[in-house]
């Protein structure tokens, strides 16, 4: 019976967290512009976060294996936290971009921040009804950057703790009925 | 030297070449990546020759596609924005005014 309570106890640490690891949020950054892309990437770099950056709404699609090629291996492993993509960008617009990832079971929970030069309040209101979690002016701030981490690592802890309790309500329980077996 | 360079510096600021925003720029440069400030640079001078390139083809052209010319002063104002070339960013502003208005003089 000790050797069932051991098992049980092994699991609470496996996938507790969909962090990439420890602490470490994994962003997908979708811009056209070569400046912006180097400048987005150092901003997240300074901030803790491992980046991958594209230059394309079509080649994030690729890289989240949602173009369609049926590209199911491996996406699983695939652990991004969040997704921030410029708006304006040639073929398919980040707002595109947006609504086929909150379209898609595996990814509509990924937060998506969408970041324009333009302030166009009707196009920030489209946007956020579409499911977007922030929408920044440009030039993004470190600032910009670094509210949003502290706001996503605070939404993953309050997962984290809930999955906790409920383990430990679920040990209590077992617990409880071994005594009553009297084991 | 330096000093000199550091009088050059604030003078682009003051004439207001330079905003804040590349102040910006120079605190994301750490020891581990001391070049960044020159790296961005580079790339925002290569992508400026394309786009003036583009943008001198296309007046050469001589049929003034305003869309097209709009298309190409919206990617230069966007990466002078982010790296803090203000003066440039309020030229392109009047060009897209102009081109708004389709004034081909100005």
């Amino acid at each position: 019976m000790a050797e069932v309570m051991r098992s049980e106890t092994l699991n609470i640490s496996n996938n507790t967290s969909s962090l990439a690891s420890p602490e470490l949020l994994h962003v997908l950054a979708v811009d056209d512009s070569i400046v912006d892309r180097k400048f987005i990437e150092r901003l997240l770099r300074v901030s803790s976060c491992k980046v991958t950056v594209v230059d394309s709404a079509t080649r994030a699609l690729q890289y989240l294996g949602l173009d369609g090629d049926n590209n199911s291996v491996g996406f699983e492993d695939l652990k991004i936290n969040l997704i921030m993509t410029d708006y304006s960008m040639p073929g398919m617009t980040g707002y595109e971009l947006l609504k086929k990832i909150k379209e898609s079971s595996a990814f509509k929970e990924i937060p998506v921040v969408i970041m324009s030069s333009e302030n166009i309040l009707p196009r920030i209101d489209r946007c956020l009804e579409e499911g977007a979690e922030d929408f920044l002016l440009k030039p993004v701030k470190l600032s910009d950057v670094k509210r949003l981490r502290d706001s996503l690592l605070k939404a993953e802890e309050r997962v984290f703790k809930n999955i906790m309790h409920k383990r430990e309500l679920e040990a209590n329980d077992i617990y409880s009925q071994l005594k009553r077996t009297k084991i | 030297m330096q000093r000199q360079v550091a009088l050059i510096k604030q003078s682009l600021f003051d004439q207001g070449y330079l905003d804040e925003q590349f102040v910006e720029l120079e605190e994301l440069q750490d020891d581990a990546n001391p070049n960044f400030v020159e790296e961005v640079s580079t790339l925002y001078f290569k992508d400026s020759a394309r786009l003036i390139n583009s943008i001198d083809q296309a007046l050469k052209r001589g049929s003034f596609d305003f869309n097209r010319l709009d298309s190409y002063m919206h990617q230069f104002k966007g990466s002078s924005t982010s790296i803090g070339a203000s003066k440039v960013k309020t030229e392109c502003t009047m060009f897209r005014e102009y081109c708004r208005v389709g004034n081909a003089e100005g």
